[in-house]
């Protein structure tokens, strides 16, 4: 039985089981006339029965699943011819791969000879073996659950408490899932990255101005190790958020001011809208946008200017990059200066302040540290951003502060050094997880001191 | 307004004199409110520029995509071509050539030819395959079929290229130009809707391609998203809401939660490649592994459009639940979760709509991959729509720069629909407590 058709009838045995489990608390007291004597209302008991016998057949389940490819492999591995197995792991490898190229029915990259035909057959075998008595386990289990469970409903059953319990524990694993999403970044990132500092030194990495991922495939390969140092990256993103927060930043901030401050009803209905339209876009279609519009426009204009552009250069993406960032920062920042209690506008008015005098020495004065968390995560924000900058910006890491010319970023080259075929075992590949958890601790820093300060701020007027 | 440069206001000595600083001041006063008033007006102004230049742009370059140029071929089905016991793998280029070459039977020379065959898309011998597959007594007929023209025929015609250059600029040459010409002229060249954008999969012939497969692919990935992220982010929201305890583990969850909204999408692409294909084995390029990850990265929004949803039932529908003798599950599932599922429902779409655009992190998993088949569940190979659009926009073709740009306009019209939910439902079932 497949694994999906399997997870189906667990759960087609779980409706049973409710069914089942409801209408033995009925039976136990004698009718539906007697109910006031179970302990919980019928549904309870059918819950119970239901969660009985699912909960422990889907968790064996998924646990099957995860360790049934590790396992088989390990057969087969051990199952092949001597001269096969003792290859370095690396041909091993591709071999198992083949196998199971072979038992998929895909094409294999060579010739099939006995050995890997019977490789492949005798996976298929355990294949089916193991979901066959992968099946049995868990429907003989779900079925001894009824049984059970059906056999100890009496009236006196606390039910109710039961089901509740399990609840509770489902929805403590459920809120949890956060911290173990967190911690699954860390360790995976981190993991990657000692085995990229075990090859290249962590100060080359972060102080060397040398970046040029290209890793030989044999050892013998001229120019077969390669420069990792960093700084160039990180220069270039540094360069591309810089330009993008000048455009976003005084454009976002205005125009929440704006909004806030003098806007009619009518229009800041309006507006407010068609500006998180700006923010629901997805990235993908700003770096068509700064690719293919933005970025001719910057070149053809620079060029009659009598100016070097390059085609892909960091004004292009930045400035892209910018637009999308403005309805962050105008809405965040929306949300602070809304905060600040009126009483300090009328204030200032009673002072004879006009509107410009008041907003620009007591309302932003008093929205700063709003502001500023606003702005740190709009930083956070462009760090991060990817698809803007694989498309628009460059692959060559140029250490250069002229913004016309091509410069690199660091979620260009995870992109990079990622997609398309790798090896987990080189450096190149094992580069971008470096360059991951650089780029994560990066966000992580600013995101709590940013969330801090504007929680900080807003708990002061509430 | 005082500043440290005015004179000292003598009040008492002249009491006309400060109303006079004031007056005095005013007019350069009022001009910096009308100035900086103009300011917020002009950034309000720039970002709705922006918005509508990429409006404008990208319709503008994408909406000749949804017509596509067709050639009028008449066909000899060649019997001597055409072995009816194996119609599968005729020579059905050689019938779309020998069609060419009755049209323009003054064409001679091998150069000469190979530029006739190049006006009509390789796709025309796969459509008269499937003529002659469904209707095999079509055999010694002659019928005229319409034919996708190639992706160059297609730009020339829609105007996308210029006529006026010299030759050897163009993609296009003078005879083939000439070609066209007296295509048009006898009416055997016409635009018709471009239906194989909408039912095909990726080709690397542009006219083609189409975005079935990456919606279908998005489909699925969304469904594996929706189907854990909703219910995980609902439980999720439901207890540190309703039944944390005030202690640490509480406040962990807190701010991991709020630092995973903001972590940059990229790091779950990481995150999925080494812990879901790295460590569980799980394959790439499926739409399994891409909607795991994005689940983890929509479950931060919907937990928190959850909890101010669960945050604004007030208290008095908790304490009737709970005084006519309720459990707390109780008073949880059966009155203050309903109420509050508004709320959560336009958080969920919120979230669904940003996973829909996401990209970064599928690439990362291997959802980049070339695919010409419409995938068929959640396990084989596919792509989404935003991959799609980056791969196209990748390519050198001018036709590809069209088709990306229809490919968000359908992309768009998404989003733009699943928001317009979240709002309706937001207006519909809002209350004010």
């Amino acid at each position: 039985m497949a694994p999906s058709t399997l997870f189906l009838s667990i759960l087609v045995l779980a409706v049973a089981a409710y069914v089942i489990g409801r209408k033995r608390s009925y039976s136990v007291v004698g009718g539906a006339r007697k109910l006031r004597e179970l302990h919980s209302r019928p549904t309870y008991y059918g819950m119970l029965t239901a969660l009985g016998c699912g909960i422990p057949a889907l968790l064996i389940l998924g646990i099957w699943q995860a360790f049934e490819e590790t396992v088989i492999t390990r057969l087969i591995t051990a199952g092949l011819p001597e001269n096969i197995r003792t290859l370095p792991e690396s041909r091993l490898n591709l071999i198992i791969n083949d196998v199971k190229n072979l038992v998929s029915g895909n094409i294999v990259s060579k010739e099939v000879d006995p050995a890997m035909q019977a490789a492949a057959d005798h996976y298929t075998r355990l294949q089916s073996i193991s979901h066959a008595s992968m099946a049995v386990v868990c429907l003989v289990l779900g079925i001894m659950a009824i049984a059970i469970i059906r056999k100890i409903i009496t009236p006196k059953l606390r039910a109710r408490n039961a089901v509740e319990t399990v609840t509770k524990i489902i929805l403590v694993a459920c809120s949890s899932i956060a911290i173990f999403t967190t911690l699954g970044i860390v360790l995976s990132v981190l993991f990657e990255a000692i085995r990229f500092f075990k090859a290249v030194a962590v100060t080359e990495f972060l102080f060397g101005l040398q970046w040029s991922p290209q890793m030989a495939i044999r050892a013998d390969q001229v120019g077969s190790s390669g420069a990792f140092g960093a700084v160039p990256v990180f220069a270039g993103t540094l360069m591309i958020s810089a330009i993008a927060m000048t455009v976003a930043v005084p454009v976002g901030l205005m125009s929440a001011i704006y909004l806030s401050e003098y806007a009619t009803s009518k229009v800041r209905a309006a507006a407010k809208p068609l500006m998180e339209i700006l923010a629901g876009i997805p990235t993908v279609v700003y770096g068509f946008f700064a690719a293919l519009t933005v970025a001719p426009v910057i070149r053809d204009s620079g060029g009659l200017m009598g100016l070097d552009v390059s085609s892909e250069s960091a004004l292009a993406a930045g400035v892209v990059m910018g637009i999308m960032i403005i309805p962050f920062v105008s809405s965040l920042s929306d949300d602070v200066i809304n905060a600040v209690p009126q009483v300090l506008r009328d204030g200032a008015y009673g002072l004879g302040a006009t509107r410009s005098e008041t907003i620009r020495n007591v309302v932003i004065p008093a929205a700063l540290p709003g502001i500023v968390g606003s702005i740190l995560l709009a930083v956070s924000r462009a760090i991060g951003e990817t698809m803007i900058v694989v498309m628009a910006a460059g692959l060559a890491a140029n250490l250069t502060a002229n913004p016309l010319q091509t410069v690199t970023t660091v979620t260009v080259q995870i992109v990079t050094l990622l997609v398309g075929d790798q090896e987990f075992d080189s450096p190149k590949t094992l580069a971008a997880f470096a360059l991951g958890l650089v780029l994560f601790v990066a966000t992580l820093f600013l995101n709590i001191i940013a969330l801090h300060v504007v929680r900080k701020y807003r708990e002061q007027y509430e | 307004m005082n500043r440290p440069g005015d004179a000292p206001i003598n009040v008492e000595k002249n009491p006309a004199r400060s109303i006079e600083i004031v007056n005095r001041g005013l007019a350069r006063r009022y001009a910096a409110e009308k100035r900086f008033r103009f300011y917020g007006a002009a950034a309000v102004g720039i970002s709705l520029l922006f918005l509508s230049l990429l409006f404008i742009s990208i319709i503008g370059k994408g909406y000749t995509a949804f017509q596509q140029t067709f050639i009028e071929l008449e066909v000899y089905f060649d019997p001597d071509m055409l072995d009816e016991t194996d119609l599968n793998t005729a020579n059905y280029p050689g019938l779309v050539r020998q069609s060419l070459q009755k049209m323009f039977p003054d064409v001679t020379g091998r150069d000469d030819r190979r530029d006739l065959y190049a006006l009509v898309s390789t796709g025309a011998a796969f459509k008269l395959r499937r003529l002659a597959l469904d209707s095999p007594e079509i055999i010694g007929q002659t019928r005229s079929v319409w034919v996708p023209a190639d992706d160059d025929v297609d730009m020339l015609v829609k105007g996308h290229y210029d006529r006026n250059r010299s030759e050897d600029e163009r993609r296009i040459n003078d005879r083939q130009l000439a070609w066209i010409d007296s295509l048009e002229e006898n009416g055997k060249i016409k635009k018709r809707f471009n239906t194989a954008f909408f039912t095909s999969g990726d080709s690397r012939e542009p006219e083609l391609a189409g975005i079935r497969g990456a919606a279908v692919g998005s489909f699925y990935t969304l469904a594996i998203t929706l189907l854990l992220s909703f219910p995980i982010g609902v439980a999720a929201a439901v207890y540190l809401e309703e039944f944390a305890p005030k202690n640490r583990w509480t406040d962990l969850i807190e701010v991991n939660i709020n630092n995973l909204a903001a972590v940059p999408s990229i790091v779950f692409g990481l995150l999925g490649l080494a812990v879901f294909i790295n460590f569980f084995g799980f394959p790439r390029s499926v739409p399994l592994v891409g909607g795991l990850v994005l689940t983890l990265m929509t479950l931060p929004t919907i937990i928190i459009a959850g909890r101010a949803s669960l945050k604004s039932v007030p208290p008095s529908i908790r304490e009737a639940a709970l005084g006519i003798g309720a459990s707390k599950m109780q008073m949880v599932y059966h009155h203050v979760l309903p109420l509050a599922m508004p709320g959560i429902l336009t958080g969920t779409i919120i979230g669904m709509a940003q996973a829909l655009g996401e990209t970064a992190p599928l690439l990362m998993i291997g959802m980049v991959a070339f695919i010409v088949d419409i995938p068929g569940g959640f396990t084989d190979p596919s792509t989404v729509l935003p991959v799609q659009i980056f791969l196209w926009a990748d390519s050198p073709e001018r036709a590809f720069t069209e088709r990306t740009s229809a490919a968000i306009m359908v992309l768009l019209a998404f989003l733009i629909f699943m928001n317009a939910a979240a709002v309706m439902l937001r207006k519909k079932f809002e209350r004010r407590w």
